[in-house]
């Protein structure tokens, strides 16, 4: 009954809000509703209306469901320098953590529907109804994790919140367990999709044992980047309170990942175009073209310009501590991981093929129109479940304020 | 004692599908012939009878839909048969008669245009040098001055990377060595496209087009029949002809008779022949797929 209570305040609150909230919520509907035409589109005449094709097989929709399986790594990821750190607002740290990690867990299972050819045949690879090719196929692996992954984090966000909205002392020895498995299971998610892609000796170009270690250094740049944002978000506008202390200390943690994550890139830099092999080709696509073909080029420089003024921002301690210049650093290291994930990851491992043909491959609109449908209804859904949070955390909205209506 | 298993199964999964309603279109084709497609199980688990019945309203659907008696075999692999291809680079010419005949064989989709067999075109001072291989070439005449051609299909690896990456077991390697996809159990992923080094696989796009008059009526359920979109196909030795003895398309149409199939377990075969006294090579063979497709110099 009082769960029945927590879901009915819950819908009620996503209704309640001013005109600013409402014109969000308007402008978000309507960017869903263009994008929901492609989908359609979609629907009715196949994967025909991208610009997929059977040298280049996977392409956007794959590297947005990369890019968010960082995103959903490294929201948690938070969880472990709030807990050495002893920042006060701890408990708010880890729901809004999770709540970004629900949202884009939500989403990368988006992208996978809208990427599988048959999406009404998605139960043929499941256990037990299906035929699950387990443990051989790492896709089978990642559906474990990333399912995993999101039960645990939709049970700890949801216990916590109805918890305060019944106003009962939470069970810290359900929590806690919970919470500080879902850290393994965050490395987990990335480190498996990364070796869904890793281990196929037939793409040269993903064929790296550094691919799984770079997945995770970049999440730890593209993550944090949302929620140093968010929070300052949620400090304007809520009673949140995060010291400035504790965000410098984000930012800090992320100069070292990005540190990492540069390194990284310039060891697989130097081992491919030292070694100057035939599996260079993928690189020289990527970085410089190859004869007329330079598609990918203006993205790749603008990741690295991004994501190396990023660097130098967060590195610099006056940068780091002057709030425009960190929330420059964190908008651009945002959209540096993006290109790299969302263009720069999948498109070179096709191209050229694998018989060395050169088929060139950039979204159609209809790919554009689903991307922005499935970021969108993220938007909305991470929207929803903050006003549910905020309004139980910080507004005190509770059990009895919904009887006394 | 199977039977019974399957129809339990399959009224639990109509109980589930119907509980859910999610599914529109599971919804609106509630009770058809549809819905029975849809529930239907993984080609490797059903048993005798069910393949029997999945066959009989199969040839009948398809005859049907395209005015024309349509056969639909089932037909297992043959006792002590592993199938072996080996295909004559000093021989070939480049014509690409193969990779029609193999279209016409196998009903691929005319629009988009899909072809099982890519022909690439070599440098001769560069050997077999992908990356600086030409498909598009489109000379008057072949075998074009400095060049040679090597015909890439499916390689029917015996350690295939494509089937250990599918996640819904939906391809597998038969007994005699054919890699095999259950078009009804694919999900579309394309994933097993992202593991295959030769470029076999290749995936539905749009609703396959084949006009009526050119669509082959004698099919295999592994093999030629009709496609849906959404799903993954490859050559497979055409397995609606080698399993009743007779050749593949491919090797029947070729001009210089570059093309040369038969069973790797039987020591009067021609394809033994050739791996005894002729020598061999293998497309990629650091990758360890261990194809049963070879490449030899016969002259």
């Amino acid at each position: 009954m009082k769960l029945f209570h927590f879901f009915l305040g819950s819908i009620k609150i996503i209704f309640k809000g001013g005109k600013g909230y409402y014109s969000w919520i308007v402008f978000l509907i309507l960017i869903l509703i263009w994008g929901l035409g492609g989908y359609i589109n979609q629907l009715q005449d196949g994967l025909g209306v991208t610009n997929m094709s059977d040298s280049v097989s996977w392409a956007f929709y794959i590297g947005n469901f990369t890019f968010l399986v960082g995103v959903a790594a490294a929201a948690i990821m938070l969880v472990i320098p709030a807990y050495i750190y002893n920042w006060k607002p701890i408990k708010e740290i880890v729901i809004f953590g999770e709540l970004l990690a629900i949202t884009a867990v939500v989403m990368c299972i988006g992208f996978i529907v809208v990427d599988i050819g048959s999406p009404v045949k998605f139960w043929h690879m499941l256990p037990i109804i299906g035929t699950m090719n387990f443990p051989d196929s790492i896709l089978a692996w990642d559906f474990f994790v990333l399912g995993i992954y999101f039960l645990i984090n939709l049970f700890v966000a949801t216990y916590l919140l109805y918890s305060l909205f019944i106003k009962k002392e939470y069970n810290k020895s359900i929590v806690l367990p919970l919470i500080l498995l879902s850290i393994p299971a965050a490395i987990a998610i990335h480190t498996i999709t990364a070796f869904l892609f890793n281990a196929i000796p037939a793409r040269p170009f993903w064929n790296s044992a550094l691919l799984a270690p770079r997945f995770l250094a970049s999440a730890f740049c593209s993550g944090p980047a949302i929620l140093i944002i968010l929070f300052q978000v949620l400090q304007k506008t809520t009673k949140f309170e995060i010291k400035k202390e504790a965000i410098w200390t984000i930012a800090e943690l992320m100069v070292y990942a990005m540190f990492i994550y540069l390194f990284f890139t310039i060891a697989e830099f130097f081992k491919e175009f030292y070694s100057d092999t035939e599996h260079l080709v993928f690189w020289k696509y990527l970085l410089f073209g190859i004869g007329e073909n330079k598609e990918l080029v203006p993205y790749s420089w603008l990741s690295i310009f991004m994501g190396t003024t990023a660097f130098i921002l967060f590195l610099i301690p006056r940068t780091r501590k002057n709030i425009i210049t960190l929330n420059i650093g964190a908008v651009l290291i945002y959209f540096s991981v993006y290109i790299e994930k969302g263009l720069a990851l999948i498109i070179p491992g096709f191209t050229p093929d694998v018989l060395g043909q050169i088929h060139v491959y950039t979204p159609s609109i209809d790919e554009i129109r689903i991307t922005v449908l499935i970021f969108s209804a993220g938007a909305l859904l991470f929207t929803f479940m903050l006003k549910i949070a905020i309004a139980i955390i910080f507004n005190n909205y509770s059990i009895d304020k919904l009887e006394l209506e | 004692m199977q039977k019974g298993k399957n129809n339990s199964r399959r009224d639990f999964l109509k109980k589930l599908s119907l509980g859910i309603g999610g599914s529109a279109v599971a919804l609106s084709a509630c009770n058809s012939p549809d819905f029975d497609d849809f529930l239907q199980k993984n080609f490797k688990t059903l048993s005798k009878e069910d393949i029997d019945e999945i066959i009989l309203n199969l040839e009948k659907k398809y005859s049907e839909k395209y005015g024309k008696k349509f056969s639909v075999s089932a037909e297992p692999a043959i006792d002590n048969t592993l199938f072996g291809y080996a295909l004559d680079l000093s021989r070939c010419i480049g014509c690409r008669r193969c990779v029609y005949a193999c279209v016409d064989e196998n009903n691929q989709s005319r629009d988009p245009q899909i072809h099982w067999i890519t022909v690439l075109q070599m440098d001769k001072e560069k050997g077999i040098d992908y990356m600086h291989s030409d498909i598009h070439y489109n000379p008057e005449l072949v075998p074009e001055e400095g060049h040679f051609y090597v015909p890439v299909a499916c390689q029917q690896c015996a350690n295939p990377p494509c089937v250990k990456v599918c996640p819904a077991t939906a391809t597998w390697q038969e007994p005699d060595g054919i890699v095999v996809v259950d078009y009804n159990w694919c999900i579309g992923c394309r994933y097993c496209m992202a593991a295959c080094p030769y470029g076999a696989r290749h995936f539905n796009w749009s609703e396959p087009i084949v006009p009526d008059e050119e669509m082959n009526p004698i099919s295999h359920y592994l093999g030629n029949r009709p496609r849906p979109k959404g799903v993954v196909e490859k050559c497979t030795f055409c397995i609606q002809r080698v399993r009743e003895g007779k050749y593949p398309s491919c090797v029947e149409i070729c001009p210089t008779g570059s093309r040369k199939f038969g069973n790797m377990l039987d020591p009067e075969s021609e394809i033994r022949y050739i791996l005894e006294n002729k020598r061999v090579l293998v497309l990629k063979a650091e990758l360890n797929t261990q194809p049963n497709f070879y490449y030899f110099f016969g002259v």
